[in-house]
């Protein structure tokens, strides 16, 4: 059965590695001051659309992500491990969103695709770790989730089977297509690059960054559409300007703290024997260890 | 609930629920959705609910998003609450961001802290007072942000387990007011339309959470086998072994040990760190412990200013030398 598959992916901020000075003054991250990274969960759920697409020949797998231009470097990794079609969601009445606009927007652009079989999308971003986009999408859209999974066992006509973490566990769950699923870091590991594709795929662009490019590649785009990244804004999509973007954030961020630890005295110690049989001592004296 | 037991977490929020509604003068209503809930309100009113919601029906048994999230979104829609509090469990997170899209809401995840305050609005100038201040980690715990909702109603936010203390404030003769409503009113046939077929659940594999001892690693361990030597210590002193996220991605250990502001909160009464160099979101994860002894090759690593004790050297060195040192004097 030939499946259309849709995947939701950001592009993060690196948070794994963080330095300097990288919140702007309304407590907004100032993404351009970080190395961007494809959010590792994303990746995952494009492996589990890749395995469904092994699966089911003739099925099609649409790359989907919201931001600035540059995250057109995401949408060209996917399709460098498989992805068919890129489409970059990009409009200034998007920036400062929260998960509830974020969800809205990319449920619209969802829409503008039209038919598919299941959405999938990362657990939850390394930048937030809020889990809430891939719930409120599938609620925006209707359809029922399954989150946290880690494998998809079987998808046939009108189901899918999916096992998903729990709390100390496991689940197994059976639900209707059409569907969204989160997936969390413990599936599959997304497969590498493949050269060909690379090859190819290496001059896929947006039109904007077409028109920045001084057109070399022109010619070879319009001969092959595949290469065409789609550039979508809120018209696009058919938005509601209100729900998008900061006036479309029930959240507010009131204000951003560094954190600051109380500060102990402490005793310090070397690593010489007598120094390490002196610890041992005091901590038995005074019962801290039994 | 898990099962027919109500989560420690929704304990720890009725707790926190309890000291908000009162700094408001507003009841505290809790609900329940499950099967066989009879024991529930001797579970929850000892924390001081004023009002307890039953939505009992086989049905509920296990949990599946849909019904849940029709029945919270009617009742949240019919009592028009200010505050919506859950847990930030797997179950928590997968219905809380379902229910804020259906209300319009804001959802803030895995606050650290709540308090109530007045909120400024720069583009209108208005002063909005009671609002729900959501404290959380952000940005990968680099920072915590105050996050408000200051037009949407409920002001929705996920807490994790362990990070607000158990509060009993009532006696246990007292109760509050059971209300039993009827699920089919909230909740269409529909909704029911995911199945879980298998559940398997075994045991914590460890007791990390409640261990008065915990003995944690960083990646500055170094390698796996280095990390085990933990395991040694923290059996000798009958502790637990706790990890940095750090430690678990190099895959020293497993992911149920992660400590940290996306792992457990820990409070134990004594907290060794070894090869752990005190980033914020380990820390916020462990600060409230007792004696901290920071075992740590850097003189100035960030941890060691928050250490009781402070060993300077290389963990893995240090380590077997401690157990030796420890079985002597024993």
């Amino acid at each position: 059965m030939e499946l259309n598959i849709i995947v939701l992916v950001k592009q993060v901020p690196d948070t794994r590695n963080v330095g300097g000075q990288a919140m702007n003054a309304d407590g907004t991250i100032n993404r351009a001051a970080l190395p961007a990274v494809f959010n590792p969960e994303d990746l995952n759920a494009l492996e589990q659309a890749l395995l469904l697409k092994d699966k089911n020949p003739g099925s099609r797998v649409v790359v989907l992500t919201m931001g600035p231009g540059r995250a057109a470097d995401i949408l060209r990794e996917a399709l460098y491990r498989g992805a068919d079609e890129a489409i970059l969601l990009t409009d200034r009445a998007f920036a400062g969103a929260d998960t509830l606009a974020t969800s809205y927007a990319l449920s619209m652009a969802v829409r503008r695709i039209g038919c598919f079989d299941i959405v999938l999308c990362g657990r939850q971003a390394i930048d937030g770790d809020t889990a809430q986009v891939g719930p409120q999408v599938a609620q925006m859209l209707g359809v029922p989730q399954v989150t946290c999974v880690r494998n998809i066992v079987s998808l046939d006509n009108s189901f899918a089977v999916a096992e998903r973490s729990i709390e100390n566990g496991v689940e197994v769950v059976k639900a209707p297509l059409p569907l969204l699923v989160t997936v969390e870091g413990t599936a599959a590991s997304c497969r590498p690059r493949n050269a060909y594709r690379m090859l190819r795929f290496h001059r896929a662009a947006t039109p904007t960054e077409l028109s920045a490019d001084g057109f070399r590649y022109t010619e070879q785009l319009q001969a092959d559409e595949a290469l065409c990244i789609k550039e979508w804004n809120l018209q696009d999509i058919a938005g509601d300007a209100s729900r998008c973007g900061l006036s479309g954030s029930p959240t507010k961020v009131r204000n951003v703290e560094n954190i600051v630890f109380k500060v102990k005295e402490s005793k310090r110690y070397t690593a010489a024997d007598g120094d390490l049989k002196a610890l041992v001592a005091e901590l038995l004296d005074n019962h801290t260890i039994g | 609930m898990d099962g027919t037991r109500v989560a420690t977490v929704s304990l720890e929020l009725l707790s926190e629920g309890r000291r908000l509604a009162d700094r408001l003068g507003v009841e505290l209503e809790a609900v329940a959705a499950g099967h066989e809930l009879s024991s529930v309100p001797g579970q929850v009113f000892r924390y001081g609910v004023d009002k307890l919601h039953l939505f009992d029906d086989v049905r509920l048994a296990r949990y599946t998003t849909l019904p849940q999230t029709s029945l919270l979104c009617k009742l949240v829609k019919d009592n028009a609450y200010q505050i919506f509090l859950l847990g930030a469990t797997v179950t928590g997170r997968d219905l809380a961001p379902r229910i804020t899209a259906e209300l319009h809401c804001g959802l803030t995840a895995d606050c650290t802290s709540l308090e109530i305050g007045s909120y400024e609005d720069k583009r209108s100038g208005a002063i909005i007072d009671n609002l729900l201040y959501q404290v959380r980690p952000a940005f990968g715990g680099n920072i915590v942000a105050t996050i408000v909702n200051p037009y949407n109603r409920p002001q929705m936010a996920t807490v994790r387990e362990g990070v607000m203390p158990l509060r009993v404030v009532k006696d246990d003769d007292y109760v509050g007011i059971v209300i039993a409503h009827s699920v089919a009113d909230y909740v269409s046939d529909a909704d029911f339309v995911v199945e879980v077929l298998e559940r398997h659940v075994k045991p914590a594999a460890n007791n990390l959470r409640n261990a008065p001892l915990v003995v944690a690693g960083g990646y500055g361990m170094g390698s796996k086998e280095n990390f085990d030597m933990l395991f040694e210590l923290a059996r000798l002193l009958h502790g637990e072994v706790g990890a940095t996220r750090a430690a678990i991605d190099a895959g020293f250990t497993t992911h149920d040990r992660q400590i940290g502001s996306t792992g457990l909160t820990v409070r134990p009464k004594v907290y060794f760190a070894c090869g752990i160099s005190g980033q914020v979101q380990h820390v916020s994860g462990m600060q409230e412990s007792g004696i901290i002894i920071s075992i740590n090759s850097d003189p100035d690593a960030p941890i060691n200013a928050i250490a009781d004790y402070v060993v300077t050297g290389k963990a893995e060195e240090i380590i077997p030398k401690l157990i030796t040192f420890y079985q002597q004097k024993q």
